[in-house]
């Protein structure tokens, strides 16, 4: 078995589609398909919420815990970080490593963001006693929102990563199916949360 | 420092656990100490942990799976014998507390740990060769699927030796499966050997539909693709669809156990009936992702050996996407008692009678393929043969089943646990030895002993049908599953017919281990060097046996369906092509074996509740999966010289073989 490693530049010319599949593409394809397991998770915990909302067992129901103006804030935080990592794609298809890596920061500060809000949230309901073992309600709440935050969380973990790659190895075939494969992840838990808000926090007010 | 685990935790108090434990360790310090011994080490982890090679990948599952059947048999027969003993007043040998570990140990390790490993394996094994693929879509994936699977596996039987396993049936209802009744480590132990292994499951899912999408040969539409590949392609999508069901579940499940919350308890607004939804909702799919890859193995099984080709192609592959989109919508059968009421029941009794319409659909392709055909009746045949008639059966009291009113009187009887090996059985069990028999010379270069392979055949046909039939008949009389003891005595004969079942499978088994023995023995006898032993008709028998890592020299052109078969028929060498290229192919990778066993730390920690161990196993996992993500050395070019060599090799083996 031969064991040489040879680069991909090196063989670019020779190979044509004869032995290559579209790899990016496929890669891309791969991770649109674990989105959609993905979303099979957050809709088993919609219905899951769907169920037990009602199960509140005395203590609190939606209406008297959640405070829309703190929820908009986060939210607006989050739709607009979705618009910031689009101009990072948008500079990563121009070539432009030192403004995709501008555009990177501002999503992730835009995350943390979104996430202090949360964290604020979660604590001062714990605080209150409202904690996730409190009703089946709130456990189904927390437990909703809480995975989204964590899939936030790995999200600002990867882009990290995808600033030290940009910064060490720059644009190229390797990186750059990561960063769509990234923007990807991170304008489907954009529009996870546009469910969440307006499924849990809106409906949960009206 | 070690949460809930001290010494306490060996179960010392129960002599069947403490043989059973010490020839586990025994057994292991001997395999660990004849791998130093001989310095296989270096071996085993360059040519096979760390491969990326979807063969070798589809070879360890099944390895595993076949160690595992051994221990979930030792299971069943411990079962049946505490059932033949333990009537009229007499207790048995063995206690509730452990006969309950054993059902559930049953459940769990035969569908997680044998049946789901040896379906992935095939898949792993097949797939890519019949579609004219070099790999899979994403090979460090898979490699990493295989070993969380392994670990999990693993953990399983850690379980045996340190603590417990659950008590709670293989689907640990809640709230049964709750802190308040399972206080011990049982449920945890299945809590995380499940989530570990669905997750890889989950991998292994969207890269085989990626796979399959994205990577067929020049030529194959979709409708040439061979029936094994399209039941591999169904069963993948439900694998997507269905196994993300079960991590939320379970993780459901962890957070009322390890956080108080209550989403499946009795109070504060929990809802238990929620749970067994939920887990039929992925429960019910993953039957399916078991047997519809089972249907391929016998298509191509009676294609091949019938000599024509498969009736009714298209029908099977609508039939097999019918069952696909059936599948998600009959889960409420298996809890008609749960009340919702008779609209409901109707509703999920007609959709499960519907579902058994492709599945007739099927049958009847198999028997007109059979018709006016030449068949051979080799051993994967008659594994068929008994699987069409075994199916059938099993099928039809499937249908008694869905019929909501007599549901109410036999639910939870031994009906069901009939019923389901009637069909898991007969149709996954007999279809994996099938294609075993089937595919293995592909794997090895050689052919199994077809005179033990038949031996086997007729031990397990007979042993089930003497284990099986007595349940239904006392199913009628009112016996529900999961007895440790019964006080009515004239029951007793029954289950001792069923006892002398379970060792004519025994046998059948042990046929099987005796024909690895004698053929691994006479390989040179049974050497299969055109790479073609049966004179079939799809894409994986066109290279050789075992085929080279790379698959296939030059990408095949496929022009039809069953393009192999038709080819020799035309008397069409593929035109020998001198003109070899460089092949691309990616590297074995060290990641997938390191951050499963970061992932089993963190699982046994969690089991244990030892949390400076679990931040440990949760950083490991991350870490070394992003090192893996730093690591640009994954692929390489196999020089045209070298594949020339490879492929002149087989050609003249080929020449002096004719």
């Amino acid at each position: 078995m031969a064991t040489d490693t040879m680069h991909h530049g090196a063989h670019a010319d020779e190979h044509h589609d004869h032995d290559h599949h579209d790899v990016a593409g496929t890669k891309v394809f791969g991770f649109w398909v674990y989105l959609m397991s993905d979303l099979v998770i957050f809709g088993t915990l919609f219905a899951t919420y769907a169920v037990l909302m009602g199960g509140t067992a005395g203590g609190p129901s939606g209406a008297d815990i959640f405070e829309l103006p703190l929820i908009l804030f986060g939210t607006f935080a989050l739709l607009i970080s979705s618009f910031t990592f689009g101009m990072g794609v948008l500079a990563m298809n121009a070539n432009r490593v030192g403004q995709v890596k501008m555009w990177l920061i501002v999503t992730f500060v835009l995350g943390l963001m979104f996430l202090g809000m949360e964290l604020y949230e979660f604590n001062h309901l714990i605080h209150e006693g409202y904690g996730p073992d409190r009703s089946a309600f709130l456990s189904a709440f927390f437990t909703l929102v809480g995975t989204h935050g964590l899939h936030v969380t790995f999200g600002m973990i990867w882009i990290l990563v995808m600033l030290v790659q940009l910064q060490t190895k720059g644009i190229n075939p390797a990186t750059r199916p990561r960063i769509l494969c990234l923007s990807l992840f991170w304008h489907f838990l954009d529009i996870v949360w546009i469910c969440v808000f307006s499924f849990v926090y809106l409906m949960g007010v009206l | 420092m070690f949460g809930k685990l001290s010494l306490e935790a060996i179960p010392l108090h129960d002599p069947i656990i403490v043989v059973v434990g010490l020839g586990m360790v025994v057994g292991a310090i001997a395999l660990l100490g004849a791998l130093t011994y001989f310095r296989k080490w270096g071996w085993l982890w360059n040519e096979w942990f760390t491969s990326v090679d979807h063969k070798k990948l589809g070879i360890m599952y099944f390895a595993v799976a076949l160690v595992m059947l051994l221990r979930g048999f030792a299971d069943a027969i411990m079962m049946r014998s505490q059932q033949a003993l333990a009537a009229g007043g007499s207790m048995g040998f063995l206690p509730p507390d452990h006969y309950d570990q054993i059902f559930t140990a049953h459940g769990v390790i035969m569908i997680f740990f044998v049946a789901m490993p040896m379906v992935i394996g095939l898949i792993n094994l097949v797939v890519p060769l019949q579609i004219g693929a070099r790999d899979v879509a994403f090979p460090f994936l898979n490699n990493l699927s295989f070993w969380l699977f392994a670990v999990s596996a693993l953990l399983i039987n850690i379980s045996l030796v340190l603590g417990e396993f659950a008590k709670t049936g293989w689907l640990a209802y809640a709230p049964l499966s709750g802190i308040e009744y399972s206080p011990g480590v049982g449920v945890d132990y299945w809590i995380w050997a499940l989530q570990i292994s669905g997750i890889g499951t989950t991998l292994t899912g969207i890269n085989f539909f990626v796979t399959i999408l994205k990577m067929r040969t020049k030529g194959m539409t979709m409708f040439r693709m061979p029936i094994f590949t399209w039941t591999a392609l169904c069963a993948n999508v439900l694998i997507i669809a269905s196994f993300p069901i079960l991590t939320a579940t379970i993780a459901l499940l962890t957070l009322d156990r390890y956080f108080g919350m209550n989403f499946f308890t009795n109070e504060l607004g929990g809802n238990v009936m929620m749970y067994v939804n939920l887990i039929w909702a992925w429960g019910h799919p993953e039957v399916y992702i078991l047997i519809l890859p089972a249907f391929g193995v016998f298509s191509e099984v009676i294609a091949t050996f019938a000599r024509k080709r498969l009736f009714g192609y298209h029908t099977m592959v609508w039939a097999t996407v019918a069952i696909t989109v059936l599948s998600f919508i009959v889960w409420l059968h298996h809890f008609f008692t749960m009340g919702a009421g008779a609209n409901v029941n109707a509703f999920f009794g007609i959709m499960t009678m519907i579902i058994a319409i492709p599945t007739g659909v099927k049958v009847f392709n198999w028997i007109f393929t059979i018709f006016r055909g030449r068949l051979e009746l080799t051993s994967p045949v008659l594994w068929t043969l008994g699987f069409i008639i075994t199916f059938t059966l099993g099928g039809m009291t499937g249908v008694m089943l869905a019929l909501p009113a007599a549901n109410f009187v036999l639910h939870n009887s031994l009906f069901v646990i009939a019923h389901f090996h009637n069909v898991i059985i007969g149709g996954v069990v007999f279809g994996m030895l099938a294609g075993l028999t089937y595919w293995f010379p592909k794997a090895f270069g050689f052919t199994l002993s077809e005179k033990w392979g038949k031996r086997s055949f007729w031990f397990w046909i007979t042993g089930f049908y003497t284990a099986f039939m007595p349940l239904y008949v006392l199913s009628f009389y009112g016996a529900a599953r999961r007895m440790q003891s019964y006080p009515n005595a004239e029951w007793q004969p029954w289950m001792i017919v069923a006892w002398v079942g379970s060792v004519l499978i025994a046998i059948g088994i042990a046929c099987t281990l005796i024909q690895f023995y004698v053929s691994i023995r006479d390989r040179h006898k049974n050497q299969d060097v055109t790479g073609d032993p049966w004179d079939a008709r799809t894409l994986e028998w066109s290279t050789s046996s075992p085929p080279p890592f790379y698959n296939f020299a030059h990408e095949p052109v496929v022009g039809d369906i069953d393009s192999f078969w038709t080819q020799k028929q035309r008397g069409i060498e593929q035109a020998e092509e001198k003109d070899y290229k460089d092949i691309h192919m990616p590297k074995n990778t060290w990641a997938g074996p390191i951050i499963s066993v970061f992932a089993m730390i963190f699982g046994f920690a969690m089991i244990w509740h030892i949390w400076w161990l679990a931040i440990v196993g949760a950083v490991g996992t991350l870490v070394s999966f992003i090192a893996r993500v730093f690591n640009d050395d994954i692929d390489y070019y196999v020089p045209a010289a070298e594949v020339e060599r490879i492929e002149q090799a087989h050609l003249k083996r080929l020449e002096a073989h004719s």
